[in-house]
């Protein structure tokens, strides 16, 4: 009994502080304990090392905002006693993450710890993706970028050059931009992502919805997700508040031709044919408004345009919309009941990757429009008006003002193009533009631009079209390949950055500050571009040495300092505005008419479509299937397939096969097969196939950020097959210029097509 | 240990989170993510279980151990002390649940309930995490305890009951 | 139904399913059997007074028995993930697991089987010269000036040599539960339901007793000692079958998971090797081939032997690894 004895006293603590004997030993293992005898106990207790982990209250923690993906929760580094990091965890005061991280932020620390970071600068020797480089010295980098900006300037003028970004590392570099006198500023954020959402609801309301989307699920009871896979796409906010809204019984109903596994979680399932939602959500207005269950007063005391919306839906009836969907006229009319019972504590989620058919803007005005006629926009468990805390910007000279930007060449073809569109700017650069707003030279920073945005071909022939291209990474993506200078950025736990400051039902703020030292020769991202600008001659913009120093001066302007911050990490802020619609006063939206605009009069002016109207989308031809792509839970793109951590999560994918289309194939579970699209475009790497009931047999699905083509990233290289290779049918959305990327199909290869004969 | 399969959405912080809390070296993990699809489109069910030492009451592993390595501590968590283990792989032989692994060091791993938290009063790191809150840890002796209400409230079940070692992570329906 | 592992957990040994005891392991069982098969008939053929019939089977076997032993321990011990903590399994005796009680059990037997022959070494130069051995009696020689230069492994000896026939009543009962243990070492695992019913305990001590009949018959040069164990190992084989039918109607009339067990072996991957290998050429043909030469016939004694052990050994090797392939049903 020595050493059971040994054993209890050492955890007799925890006796005292937490009884949390809830398991009973049980009589075995007690009789197993009687009959043991030992005297190691003491042997073992003085040539143990200490291998428990560091109690968090004695561990040092350094406030962090995570970048893995674009939540940008605030979090907790703690160090281990080496002064490694240990862990990552949520900030408790944090609205984002509230104290909990989703498994890329956990993971995080990967991002840091990984060895196939870039190290140095380096300058390209061979071809243009080949990834052959010769490292130089920071300075010898920013002068081969500096001459050539000045050649670019003499030739073409300094409007030529162009910034696509992400992330937090952008604003240093739209910082720099803007100080030298360039506005051709992207990100695929928008285009590629969220700008026709936007679009749609800055067209019906006023406003856009900026992340976090001010959804008031956790008031809610039904929860409407159209493609939304909340669960695989770990927005960590999202994922809290639909679980919170199942745990208090309200009610998901998940359209998706695919059992995501938010429809494994909903009681109502629409397994809707791919391309036709419209159809479906005017179906919905039509059962909603002829049998007048929307919220007539809301209807009428807030918008505009119902009688014409009115008329409009009267040819798109349940079973019209049954015909196009594939789903039954009934589910369609029992869905609308069950959201209009709910009214006005019911969310039409908006998504969040809207970028799917290029019809898209109308298609999030439906749901828009449908919130509206539910009455949910500024109520209680619909949408919440969220509020922000203005940091002033540190105090510089008036930039320069450029001769053109991006709204010269995207607005008079896109009218709701509110920010600029990376596939413009692309367009732009081609060798066959000739227009008068030639991009020359690209800054790519945090953004690996060959699997964001599609048609990758076209990326390729503007890159190798440019006199400059200077991409700014932590890791060796394909497009690092293409940079003619490569400079290694510090990962998010090395650097500080912009305060976080989101619009949130709770005004917050909230530091990034860095965590250890940037590993090899890695910089951050505002260190580059201060360097970059010194050495433009733009010392005026720059009248600090240290972005701490820019810090502390804008916290101090809101009663905060960097030393408070990085005590506490995010500081919350009383809400000054109404956080929901005040019913007893007048409120003006910000439209034409001041009103909820369920007829757009913008769009009537501009020629788009003024009411949604359904289109049918391309279908696939024979022996082809919809490419459905989507995310898993423990990856952000291929920002993160690559990170150790994340990796042995989840180090390969599978592509989605239903059993009967393996069954016509002679597919086997886990064989491998390339992809072919309808252009006759062959994926470079297989798949292995998921063979499931999960996805329906006219479809095929495949998680995004896969199969990247680099070798340097030596984890992931080659590991499934790329879905952006497949992408080259691209639907322009006319009202924003977002690319439809839904439309392409594709065919399974058994026998490798790029074998050799 | 309680979790409810009906929020879980099977992201695998859980498993994260345990890998940096504990130093699981890359490779290995002491619990896991299962997915479960039954039925045949469109009519489907989807499940995930969260998955890891189940600290049984009946305990297999700690009854194969030779050396006493394997025991039971307080509260009723399965420990290994790592220094009188050997590293004859009969816990490992012993456990339906395959909870238990070789470290790369030699001697055999596997959850702890992270009992250097719980002592401090905390959630076991996969709890503390989990971003749909669908896991809870508490003390089934007090019929007060959130957990315990929840077992009492809702239907739940354990894995491999048939195995008879009687479980104590409970799966809420 | 779809049931599938949702994060990565590549361990190789745990998936698809238990890999964690192999070669070693089997080998470590066949050879703790083999010795408790020597060690018994030495203590038994003793304590029956045929001391002067049978010297192989009493005085010479059991010289084979502590090399046994000690390899078995060694691949034991080479089978470790933690092997610099091996004496950890010597700091306790832990009754409910049969690893240590083994290993205990391993200890006790190996010090009579070293104990055993040494105590006869003053009598056997005879039977060497005999058997052609005359190289042997240097070291048997040897052996004695040793003993009689180190006190206390003389006085061991002396004292075995006085107790003997009490001494060969505890090495019968022990080399019973060594032979016992090997079988029990897998029938204590619940989680492998192929491992887990009780007759595997005793089929393999009658398996390792049979090993053991195999060995002196293979060895001895005395013709009536050869087809007295010939005829044991008859009826040992025998009684084999007979456990190996019983286990698995046993395991048929069980519930699923022991049905799929059992399904190994009945039409399942591993029916071919032990049916045709083990129970054909390991339990049959020897019986048939021993039967024979009963009737007269003259076979070379060697083939039943030999076909025996490697039967044996295959036999383990197919339960350790069956075992562990049959599962409570975690995985995909």
């Amino acid at each position: 009994m020595i050493k059971y004895n040994f054993v209890k006293n050492n955890l007799n603590i925890m006796n005292n502080l937490n009884r949390r004997d809830f398991i009973k030993i049980s009589s075995a293992a007690t009789a197993g304990v009687a009959l043991t005898w030992s005297g190691t106990g003491f042997i073992n207790g003085v040539f143990k090392e200490e291998t428990t982990p560091l109690s968090e209250s004695l561990a040092t923690k350094v406030p962090t905002v995570c970048e893995v993906c674009f939540w940008n929760c605030a979090g907790w580094a703690y160090l281990d006693r080496k002064g490694e990091i240990q862990k990552i965890k949520g900030n408790d005061n944090d609205p984002h993450s509230n104290g909990r991280l989703c498994p890329r932020g956990t993971g995080g620390v990967g991002m840091y710890t990984d060895n196939d970071r870039l190290k140095k600068p380096m300058i390209r020797v061979g071809e243009p993706g080949k990834q052959e480089f010769k490292e130089v010295t920071w300075d010898e980098a920013i002068d081969y970028i500096v001459k050539k900006m000045k050649k670019i300037e003499s030739e073409h003028g300094k409007e030529s050059m162009a910034l696509l970004h992400h992330g937090k590392t952008g604003p240093h570099f739209e910082y720099l931009f803007e100080a030298y006198g360039s506005r051709n500023i992207a990100e695929p954020a928008g285009a590629q992502c969220l700008i026709t959402r936007e679009a749609g609801f800055i067209a019906t309301y006023g406003a856009g919805l900026a992340s976090p989307e001010p959804t008031d699920t956790r008031n809610a009871e039904c929860l409407v997700l159209i493609g939304n896979h909340i669960g695989e796409n770990m927005h960590n906010g999202h994922v809290q508040d639909m679980s919170h809204l199942i745990d208090s019984g309200g009610t998901v109903i998940t359209v998706d031709p695919r059992f995501s596994t938010a429809a494994g979680h909903s009681k109502y399932w629409l397994p809707i044919k791919p391309g036709t939602d419209i159809a479906l959500l005017l179906a919905w207005m039509h059962v909603i408004i002829n049998e007048e269950i929307y919220d007539k007063d809301y209807v009428e005391r807030y918008t505009y345009g119902f009688d014409m919306l009115k008329d409009h839906v009267q040819k798109y009836t349940p079973e019209w919309a049954s015909a196009i969907t594939t789903l039954s006229a009934a589910d369609i009319r029992k869905t609308a009941r069950v959201m209009a019972a709910a009214s006005p504590k019911v969310i039409v989620h908006p998504g969040r990757h809207t970028a799917w058919y290029g019809d898209d803007t109308q298609r999030t005005r439906s749901i828009a429009i449908l919130n509206a006629l539910l009455g949910s926009w500024g109520r209680v468990g619909g949408f919440y008006f969220p509020e922000k805390i203005k940091l002033p910007h540190y105090p510089h000279p008036a930039f320069p003002k450029p001769k053109w930007m991006w709204k010269d060449y995207t607005k008079k073809k896109h009218k709701m193009a509110i920010m600029g569109i990376t596939n413009i700017i692309i367009d732009h650069a081609l060798p066959e533009y000739k227009g008068p707003h030639k991009i020359k030279g690209m800054f790519i920073t945090a953004t690996n631009i060959i699997q964001s945005i599609p048609d990758v071909d076209k990326t390729k022939r503007a890159l190798q079209n440019l006199d400059l291209v200077v991409v700014v990474d932590t890791m060796p993506t394909e497009i690092t390949g293409y940079a003619d200078v490569l400079l290694p950025e510090a990962t998010y736990l090395e650097r500080y950055d912009h305060i976080r400051t989101s619009h949130h039902k709770i005004p917050n703020i909230a530091l990034r500050a860095p965590v250890k030292k940037p590993r090899w020769d890695s910089k951050p991202g505002w260190w580059i571009a201060r360097e970059i600008g010194i050495k433009l001659g733009l010392e005026k913009y720059y009248p600090w040495k240290d972005f701490a120093e820019v810090l502390d001066w804008q916290l101090k302007q809101v009663g905060s300092s960097l030393e408070e911050m990085k005590k506490i990490g995010v500081k919350t802020f009383n809400k000054k505005e109404a956080l929901y619609l005040n019913e007893s006063e007048p409120y003006w939206f910000n439209t034409n008419t001041g009103k909820i605009e369920l007829y757009s009069t913008d769009f009537a002016e501009w020629g788009y479509d003024a009411l949604p109207v359904y289109k049918p989308k391309d279908e696939a031809p024979a022996g082809y299937f919809n490419l459905i792509y989507g995310r898993v839970p423990m990856h952000t793109f291929g920002r993160t397939t690559n990170s150790p951590n994340l990796h042995d999560l989840r180090g390969d994918t599978h592509i989605w096969v239903h059993p009967k289309i393996a069954n016509m194939y002679g597919i086997e579970p886990d064989q491998e097969v390339w992809l072919k699209n309808q252009d006759g475009k062959i994926s470079t790497f297989p798949s292995k196939v998921r063979i499931t009931q999960r996805i329906n047999p006219n479809s095929v699905y495949l998680p995004h950020g896969f199969g990247s083509n680099s070798k340097k990233m030596t984890r992931t290289y080659g590991k499934g097959s790329a879905d952006y290779e497949m992408l080259t049918n691209v639907k322009i959305d006319p009202e924003t210029g977002g690319t439809g990327m839904r439309n392409n199909f594709v065919t399974l290869l058994t026998e490798n097509p790029h074998k050799k004969l | 240990m309680a979790i409810d399969v009906n929020k879980c959405v099977g992201c695998g912080d859980c498993v994260v989170a345990c890998q940096t809390e504990n130093n699981v070296p890359l490779g290995y993990s002491r619990d896991w993510i299962m997915e479960f699809v039954k039925g045949d489109y469109p009519d489907l069910f989807l499940h995930f279980e969260s998955q890891r030492c189940n600290h049984c009451e009946d305990t297999p592993c700690v009854r194969t151990c030779p050396t006493g390595a394997s025991h039971v501590i307080e509260g009723g968590i399965v420990k290994v002390t790592h220094d009188e283990c050997i590293g004859c792989g009969a816990c490992i032989e012993a456990c339906p649940y395959d909870a238990r692994y070789f470290h790369p060091d030699g001697y055999v791993d596997k959850c702890t309930f992270c009992d250097h938290r719980v002592k401090d009063g905390l959630d076991p790191a996969c709890v503390s995490v989990c971003p749909t809150e669908c896991m809870y840890f508490g003390d089934l002796d007090d019929p007060e305890s959130k957990i315990s209400k929840l077992l009492k409230e809702r239907e739940n079940y354990t894995i491999l009951p048939e195995a008879g070692t009687k479980p104590q992570i409970y799966y809420l329906k | 139904m779809e049931k599938l592992l949702a994060t990565d957990r590549n361990i190789d040994y745990l998936y698809p399913h238990v890999d964690v005891w192999g070669f070693p392991i089997s080998s470590y069982l066949f050879l703790g059997g083999l010795a408790a098969g020597i060690l018994l008939f030495a203590a038994l053929y003793y304590l029956l007074g045929k001391e002067k019939d049978m010297p192989f089977t009493v005085k010479i076997g059991p010289l084979f028995a502590f090399p046994i032993i000690v390899l078995g321990l060694f691949l034991l011990v080479f089978d470790l993930h933690h092997k610099l903590y091996v004496w950890q399994l010597f700091m306790t005796a832990r009754a409910v697991s049969p690893m240590s009680w083994g290993a205990w059990t391993l200890v006790i037997v190996s010090f009579f089987s070293l104990l055993w022959p040494l105590s006869f070494i003053d009598s056997i130069d005879e039977y060497l010269i005999k058997r052609g051995w005359s190289k042997m009696t240097k070291v048997t020689e040897y052996l004695i000036k040793l003993e009689h230069k180190w006190i206390i492994p003389h006085f061991i000896i002396i004292m075995f040599r006085k107790y003997r026939k009490f001494l060969a009543f505890v090495m019968l009962i022990y080399s019973i539960i060594l032979g016992i243990y090997t079988g029990i070492l897998l029938s204590a695992f619940n989680a492998h339901p192929l491992w887990n019913n009780p007759i595997l305990g005793p089929l393999f001590l009658t398996s390792g007793v049979s090993t053991g009949s195999a060995f002196v018959m293979w060895l001895s040069n005395n013709k009536k000692e050869r087809l007295l164990m010939s005829a044991i190992d008859m009826s040992l084989i025998a009684i084999e079958l007979f456990f190996i039918v019983h286990m698995f109607m046993g395991m048929e009339a069980g519930a699923e998971v022991y049905k799929q067990a059992a399904g190994l072996f009945l039409g399942g991957e591993f029916t071919a090797v032990f049916w045709g290998v083990f129970v054909g050429m390991g339990l049959i043909l020897p019986f048939i081939l021993e039967a024979l030469e009963l009737k007269g016939f003259h076979i070379p004694i060697v083939v039943p032997a030999i076909l025996i052990l490697v039967g044996g050994l295959i036999f383990r090797i197919i339960m350790v690894q069956a075992g562990q392939m049959s599962e409570y049903p975690m995985f995909p």
